[in-house]
């Protein structure tokens, strides 16, 4: 069992979470692992917040994660980080997108984002990413989530050449330059960072 | 052997494919949707989404009965609905293959209720499969179809979410078996339920059923997989591979087609085991089935409601479970809102100012009853917005009562309450919100829009000419867009002697793709009001000094905000991609 990996994808509806799931799941498979991913559409989609479990492993049983056992957390947002830290392991790897997605309730001022957000996921070890950033600067504002994925990968036991494929293949064909370009710099973000 | 990552529903469409199906038929419903229109992909497969799930069950019977093999979709409260034809074509059987697909959501991922479909199985008398998994999934669907004509009986498929909502390497080795209309034959005893024939044929739906148990005990569907002797699980569905990551060493009786129950396999697996215990979602149904084939079960405390999880199964078994690190405490929740611009938001803004008891429905405008809005009183299950409007306007004299209904909910099962309010009187207002789609699902069409699963449009539905039809003297029809005019409207409607319906017109937010400028606030007119705070658009927030503000990546420049601001407050802020805002 132990040779299964886990990776947790925390966003908010909207986000791209459901893609970049696919995504690595797709890599996974090419990669000749057995994987399962699971998701929850529905109600949850319009800008609530949203999850995508993905497992992959030489034989994946449950396709939903309990607490403590995730190797990975790619949060595409910090509030979503915190919301989910409770799944990662302790010697999991967090990487977290380096903004705030203010939810309603914050919006019509019924409630608080806690002070100390950040630090307290600092304290955690999380990697953070500027993704929106990044995407813009590989040309394509929507890239945040391939950069995530760029930026979780340097933590993944999968090939580069297997990532640049599949993310080919899954991504509208004009932006296929700008999306490889946006892998790569979330990886090399990562990789100059506090990886782990 | 092509190998495919597939998801549940993906892959119940691909064995109902590879079965040769000439009809898919079904209402939309989270998590069985996509399955539907998975299966549209196809060549050779007429797909259709019916108005409701008995229609749809209903249409099928009719394929059925003339030869053609068909898949039925929908999810589990859908069969609520469509339970009266399904209960009576036990006794019919079938003539082409029927199968009914229904998903289950344990947790209430998207659902108003967590009923258990496994016990309409037994109810109706009817076979019911249950894959674990993708895989699983596809060849079940397949061979439903044939235990279906071979047994004479129409067979249920179920999922939960997170069989329809997973995906699963699959291996695509099976191509389609060619679709076979089997010839008509004029066979009254077996169709034609009048109490003669049906006394006949509910002797017969034994001895059917009877037959597909020896298959239950001894076809691999149920299937006992040995490991340690101490403990045997029995389980069905997704707890099956719960129970697989929890207990590796624990022996499985892997139940997968849960009716006809095989009593005699339970039996014999419970000799090969010290004990035995049950792990599944939903409270105790295998169970007392495991219990009434005379084995005697160890009870474990497992939740009653939710899902299954390899930690579920951990904790009842009294073994060790990871603990995971620690949120910061004081996370403010993140409900799911209203899209920008979407055109419900501008109806329940007015329906809050008549102050009326709002009996709401299930669709997007669900989110009306969330605050700001907080203007709906009441949601319970698909069309019960007007009968309850009609019913609570029966013994309230205070205030004025509104039923609301989204266009597919109206055509769903609204029609019928709105017929029952003019028969009988009614002098209330129902609001039908024509988004010109069916939102809250994935934008599937409707009889409203017209636009068919095929793509392409039939005839819409006149609303208009249905309310009166129905009896409805005051009719109207407002552009939701415009607040002001809705707000007018409404107060005439609730304040007319008339039966009323308003039907609030405005394409879904994400349909129309609204790519107007987006505004901003003039802080030196904004007065601090709150006024488009309690429109509770994403996109509007208060600045520290009790301001609005917008931000200009969400906001899709709907005008909605501009037409309550009295202040005038609210105005262009000129191109999205001027301001760095192209986050959309
Ligand atoms: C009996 C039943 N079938 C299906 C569903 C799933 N469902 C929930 S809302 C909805 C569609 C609502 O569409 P509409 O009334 O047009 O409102 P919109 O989401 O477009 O605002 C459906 C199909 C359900 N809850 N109950």
């Amino acid at each position: 069992m132990s040779s299964v990996t886990t990776v947790v994808l925390a966003g908010v509806g909207g986000q791209g979470t459901i893609l970049a799931g696919d995504v690595l799941a797709k890599v996974a498979m090419a990669e000749g692992y057995d994987v399962r991913l699971s998701e929850v559409h529905g109600m949850a989609q319009r800008g609530g917040s949203v999850i995508t479990f993905v497992r992959f492993g030489e034989e994946v049983q449950s396709p939903v994660v309990d607490p403590g056992t995730a190797d990975h957390l790619i949060a595409f947002e910090m509030i979503e980080a915190a919301r989910r830290l409770p799944l990662l392991k302790r010697e999991g790897r967090l990487v977290v997108n380096q903004r705030i997605v203010l939810p309603l309730p914050v919006l019509v001022g019924a409630a608080q984002v806690p002070d100390g957000l950040e630090a307290a996921l600092a304290e955690e070890g999380a990697i953070f990413v500027d993704a929106e950033a990044l995407a813009c600067e590989a040309g394509s504002s929507k890239s945040a989530n391939v950069v995530l994925l760029g930026a979780a990968s340097a933590g993944l036991p999968l090939s580069q050449e297997t990532w640049a494929e599949v993310i080919a293949s899954r991504v509208p064909p004009a932006t296929v330059e700008a999306n490889l370009k946006a892998f790569e710099l979330g990886r090399a973000a990562c990789l100059k960072g506090a990886c782990r | 052997m092509a190998r495919a990552l597939l998801s549940g529903n993906e892959a119940v469409a691909r064995g109902a494919w590879e079965a040769g199906v000439a009809v898919g038929v079904g209402y939309p419903g989270t998590p069985s949707t996509e399955t539907l229109e998975n299966l549209a992909r196809y060549d050779g497969v007429r797909c259709e989404w019916a108005p409701n799930e008995k229609v749809a069950a209903e249409v099928a019977a009719g394929v059925s009965l003339a030869g053609g093999r068909v898949l039925v979709t929908m999810k589990h409260v859908g069969l609520n609905v469509a339970a009266d034809p399904l209960f009576t074509l036990a006794y019919t059987g079938v003539g082409g293959g029927y199968v009914l697909f229904v998903a289950d959501d344990p947790g209430m991922h998207s659902s108003q209720n967590e009923q258990d479909s496994r016990r309409y199985a037994f109810a109706a008398k009817v076979p019911m499969l249950e894959p674990a998994d993708p895989a699983e999934a596809l060849f079940m669907t397949r061979l439903a179809f044939d235990l279906s004509e071979t047994y004479d009986l129409p067979v249920l498929v179920r999922s939960t979410t997170r069989v329809s909502h997973s995906k699963g390497v699959v291996e695509l080795d099976g191509g389609r078996v060619a679709p076979q209309c089997r010839p008509y034959v004029k066979d009254p005893a077996k169709w034609v339920m009048v109490p003669a024939n049906a006394r006949r044929r509910r002797v017969d739906l034994e001895r059917r059923l009877a037959r597909l148990r020896e298959h239950s005990e001894s076809a691999g569907l149920n299937r006992i997989e040995m490991r340690g002797t101490e403990l045997g699980v029995v389980a069905d569905g997704a707890a099956y591979r719960a129970v697989c990551e929890a207990l590796p060493e624990a022996s499985v009786l892997k139940i997968g087609m849960v009716h006809p129950f095989p009593d005699d396999l339970v039996r014999q697996f419970a000799a090969s085991v010290e004990r035995v215990v049950v792990v599944e979602e939903l409270g105790p149904f295998v169970r007392d089935l495991v219990s009434l084939a005379g084995v005697q079960v160890q009870e474990i405390p497992l939740p009653q409601w939710g899902e299954v999880t390899p930690a579920t199964v951990k904790a009842a078994l009294g073994l060790p479970v990871e603990e995971g690190r620690v949120s910061p405490e004081g996370l403010p929740e993140r409900p799911p809102l209203m899209c920008p611009g979407c055109p419900h938001r501008g109806v329940f803004w007015a329906l809050k100012k008549t102050k009326a008891i709002v009996t709401g429905d299930i669709g997007c405008y669900t989110l009306g009853a969330a605050p700001p809005l907080a203007a709906m009183d009441s949601c319970v299950c698909m069309g019960a917005s007007v009968g309850m409007a009609y019913g609570a306007a029966l013994v309230e004299n205070e205030r004025p009562v509104v039923g609301v209904i989204g266009d597919s909910t109206f055509a769903h099962s609204g029609i019928t309450g709105l017929v029952h309010m003019a028969y009988n009187g009614g002098a209330g207002t129902v609001v039908v919100l024509d988004n010109r789609t069916t939102a809250m699902t994935g934008h599937q069409g409707n009889p409203v829009s017209g636009v068919t699963l095929s793509g392409s449009h039939g005839r819409e539905l006149d609303l208009e000419a249905l309310a009166r039809a129905c009896g409805a003297e005051w009719v109207r029809t407002v552009d939701a867009m415009d607040l002001h005019g809705t707000l007018a409207a409404l107060r005439e409607a609730v304040a007319s002697p008339a039966l009323a319906v308003l039907i609030a017109k405005s394409p879904c937010a994400l349909l129309s793709k609204c790519t107007k400028d987006p505004v901003a606030v003039d802080d030196d007119v904004c007065t601090a009001c709150g006024a488009c705070i309690q429109l509770g658009c994403p996109a509007i927030s208060r600045t520290e000094s009790g301001k609005a503000q917008i931000d200009v990546s969400i906001c899709v420049g709907c005008g909605q905000c501009e037409q309550v601001c009295r202040f005038g407050a609210i105005v262009p802020a000129g191109p999205a991609c001027d301001l760095g805002g192209s986050a959309r």
